[in-house]
């Protein structure tokens, strides 16, 4: 019920994105406590949901005697899951490759923006409803492009997509961060007649650690979802979104689910890692947390 | 000046069947089993048409929580609670009273008048009906020109004085106020009280008010009801006899200053205990 | 001006946040096209290699893969092919049929969004039983399997434009229910209590307090949907057999090495989300803004 600037929901808006499976639910802001405790309540049913799922789907896809081109059997997929292992694994690779360095690009990138932002005001001016449009457009579209530009055979051109992906949310959060300071604080340091190096180094980037630690999560996952989907327009064989797409049209689909399962695997795999690195960067944070959260 | 010359005559009536609020015994324990909290043990109160009501403690007294007793927004663990005859849910049902919080809780998508007319249009009033009394509520309450605003246009008293005018749209018998000047700086409650006294006389409604100020307490009152903490209960009643209408020369009157020391000291005895009956 | 947020202030003051922000928008885009004919003159002037090295500049900046950015532009309003219609005229048919898929999902992705929204706050029970359902069912990341999807779909006989629509809708579903169920809890405790001492009815706190206090949130939900409908639809189009849509526009061209068609393309796929969200975004002016705008 309370207003808000609109800016400030569009912002939100870039942070909630929906194929950040993890933000979805109850979201990711910074400080709030006991988000351990929290995810066991909201996932711990959905796990046992999820089992349950596949129980009853095994049961009726045997039961029903459903063919496999319509609906496989989760026990197929994990059959495929294990005897194609080194190839997907392979694949998986040479995926987690692509979204790693998109992943890295684009968030130096940001942060230097985000950085740049503090320093000339007008860039955040200029920038941040750039930001907003560019969010709505689907940036997927720029892949078939960047297989012309960075060669559609050198996983530099799946890089480019994914690193324009990252850009906007990590360079939107930090930027945040760094602005959305206590006031308070800013007056203590002018106080002591802090230069504006100090006031970031002392204020402002602390303030943005979980800001920015926040958008690398979301980042995170969206980086091996848009490595794969720019695959799908074209390049080499050996990567999960070619092989995905191929099964698939070969009506071959317990080995696209078992492929899939590996997306999967990895998406979490650096999500965890994301997480774990922030736990090293700001132990206080997380101290914070578990005092408040009683 | 004392019990003098009240331009109508307001106050204690005897008998019950005069009282719009009637508590026997009245307990209330939150909590399970094992994490209980006693927030009243054993409230009495007799509250007469007409009157205007204050309950004033620590916190944890449990003032605010009579109240929503009173209103049916919690249900007793003990005792009996009569609302204008009948009881507390029954009273609600046929909207015998009116309530106002410590934040004004109007709805920002509706202008001030159509935030007025929110109760009205909940109880099926007409169309014209509804504007007519909106119109008369909001002149009331000296915020005619002010229909077609938004509330987050309007200073603090003024969105407090909508939710007055909202809570008496409907006309009820009482009027439940619950620290409605808390959020307010020191000058405008004083105005708001003053303004409070004039729509209490107008419009002929039992108030009762819930406040933790002291001075407040006293200038508005009829009667100041005390209470203690730990569990919550009533510690003392204290009458105000200040003369009616209650202005500026009431404030620096030596009896306000008189009761405010009763009701000061009856609140400290309160807080040793001393007053447990 | 020791603090840069100060001189945000000092700027901001100047015109009003609108203006600013299609200036500020307008003024990047500026800088972006300066920055793309710069790159294609310097690179050229150095010949298409990293200097002192054999390494190939990527993107090269010759004109046939980096064209001007005013071909693109002017590209649009060039034939397809010889005697064939206006490139905008193409485009803008895909751009409509891509759209079509992913409003369809959308409003109904939308409307089930907002039915389980309502029925998790209704009721504690229904919540517990599907809310992990819900959450369970975004552990699939659709849009990276979107095509596999479709060619799913087009196996149990459901015709592509459908099983695109489906998809949009799955996407949309899931951040409308999850922000109905926040915006519908968002009142204060005592506007619930006040819609009780009213002796309201269950439909009327719905109608008159929750939905209206929840309409930002829903909002906020749909915006994202909407973008995420559109890129769905899209990835959802790649499998062979569409003849329709962006995304065939998009395969094509980059096929054909055609970058200034191309690039028109990606210019026509960003409109068109643009234009979604844009219209959602009108909606929620109507609806929301006299009541949450507050300048």
């Amino acid at each position: 019920m309370t207003p808000r600037d609109p800016t400030e929901r569009d912002v939100e808006l870039l942070e909630s994105h929906e194929t950040d499976i993890f933000a979805g639910f109850e979201g990711d802001i910074p400080g709030e406590p006991g988000r351990l405790e929290t995810w066991i309540r909201a996932y711990g049913p959905a796990a046992a949901a999820f089992v349950v799922v596949l129980a009853l789907w095994e049961i009726l896809t045997r039961a029903l005697d459903i063919e496999t081109f319509l609906l496989p059997k989760p026990s197929e997929i994990l059959d495929r899951f294990i005897t194609n292992a080194p190839i997907i694994w392979g694949h998986g690779f040479r995926t987690l490759v692509e979204a790693l360095g998109g992943f890295v690009i684009g968030g130096t990138l940001a942060v230097a923006m985000a950085f740049a932002t503090v320093r000339w005001a007008a860039i955040r001016e200029g920038l941040l409803p750039f930001a907003i449009a560019a969010n709505t457009m689907p940036i997927i579209a720029l892949a078939p492009i960047a297989n012309n530009w960075f060669n559609v055979t050198s996983p530099l051109s799946k890089m480019a997509v994914v690193s324009v992906i990252v850009f906007f949310p990590v360079m939107i959060n930090t930027t945040r961060g760094l602005f959305e300071v206590d006031p308070g604080e800013l007056d203590l340091l002018r106080s002591m007649a802090a230069t504006p190096r100090e006031v970031l180094r002392h204020v402002r980037i602390p303030n943005a650690l979980p800001y920015f630690f926040s958008a690398l999560k979301v980042a995170s996952t969206l980086s091996i979802i848009g490595a794969i989907v720019a695959e799908y327009f074209g390049g080499p064989q050996d990567v999960l979104g070619q092989y995905i797409l191929n099964r698939a049209n070969l009506f071959q689909f317990p080995d696209a689910w078992a492929a899939i399962l590996v997306a999967s695997i990895l998406g979490i795999a650096f999500y965890v890692l994301i997480v774990l690195v922030e736990r090293l960067a700001m132990p206080w944070h997380v101290s914070l947390r578990a005092t408040e959260g009683g | 000046m004392v019990a003098g010359t009240n331009s109508r005559e307001r106050g204690r009536g005897d008998g019950v069947s005069d009282a719009v609020v009637v508590a026997r015994g009245v307990g209330k324990v939150f909590g399970t089993d094992t994490d209980r909290v006693e927030a009243l043990r054993g409230i009495d109160l007799q509250i007469a048409r007409g009157e205007f009501i204050s309950l004033i403690g620590p916190s944890g007294c449990g003032k605010s929580t009579l109240l929503r007793l009173i209103g049916d927004l919690l249900q007793p663990s003990a005792g009996e609670l009569v609302v204008n005859g009948k009881p507390p849910r029954q009273a609600r049902l046929d909207r015998d009273y009116g309530i106002v919080f410590q934040q004004p809780t109007l709805l920002d998508w509706r202008t001030v008048r159509a935030n007025v007319e929110l109760p009205l249009e909940i109880m099926g009033v007409a169309r014209e009906e509804r504007a007519a009394r909106a119109e008369e509520m909001l002149a009331l309450v000296q915020l005619a020109e002010f229909a077609d605003h938004h509330p987050w246009q309007l200073s603090g008293g003024m969105q407090q004085r909508v939710a007055i005018a909202r809570a008496l749209g409907f006309r009820p018998a009482l009027l439940l106020m619950d620290e409605p000047f808390g959020a307010l700086d020191e000058m405008t409650r004083e105005l708001m009280q003053q303004e409070l006294l004039r729509i209490w006389t107008e419009t002929e409604t039992t108030v009762v008010f819930v406040t933790h100020s002291i001075p407040e307490a006293v200038f508005l009152s009829t009667r100041v009801v005390v209470m203690s903490p730990r569990p919550g209960r009533i510690s003392a009643v204290i009458d105000v006899p200040l003369a009616h209408p209650r202005d500026v020369e009431t404030r620096e009157s030596d009896d306000y200053y008189r009761l405010i020391t009763e009701v000061r000291e009856a609140l400290r005895r309160g807080e040793t205990g001393e007053g447990r009956r | 001006m020791t603090d840069a947020s100060a001189d945000v202030v000092a700027t901001t003051s100047r015109w009003s946040p609108r203006v600013r922000r299609i200036m500020g928008f307008l003024g990047v885009l500026v800088v972006v096209v300066v920055i793309w004919e710069l790159y294609k003159v310097v690179g050229k002037a150095l010949g298409g290699v990293v200097p002192g090295t054999e390494l190939r500049l990527r993107p090269p900046p010759d004109d046939r893969i980096m064209p001007h950015t005013w071909d693109v532009v002017l590209q649009l309003f060039r034939p397809v092919r010889r005697n064939g219609e206006l490139t905008v005229l193409l485009l803008g048919k895909a751009a409509l049929f891509t759209l079509r898929e992913a409003f369809v999902g959308f409003v109904v992705g939308g409307l089930v969004g907002f039915g389980l929204g309502v029925a998790f706050v209704r009721s504690t029970l229904a919540e517990r039983a599907f809310m992990p359902y819900v959450v369970a069912s975004q552990t699939v990341p659709i849009i990276a399997i979107a095509p596999m999807v479709v060619v799913w779909g087009g196996k149990l006989d459901i015709p592509q434009w459908l099983s695109v629509a489906i998809i949009a809708a799955y996407l949309t579903f899931f951040p409308v229910t999850i922000n109905t169920v926040r915006g519908l809890r968002s009142p204060a405790p005592t506007a619930m209590e006040m819609m009780r001492s009213y002796a309201a009815s269950p439909s009327q706190v719905l109608w008159k307090l929750q939905v209206p206090a929840a309409l930002p949130y829903i909002f906020t939900a749909l915006k994202v949907s909407a973008t995420a409908s559109v890129i769905g639809a899209i990835v959802g189009e790649l499998p062979a057999g569409f003849r329709d849509g962006l995304a065939r526009a998009l395969l094509e061209f980059s096929q054909q090495f055609n970058a200034e068609k191309l690039l028109a393309a990606i210019l026509m796929s960003a409109i068109a989300g643009i234009l979604f969200v844009g219209i959602v975004t009108w909606f929620e002016h109507r609806l929301v803004a006299a009541a949450h705008r507050q300048e």
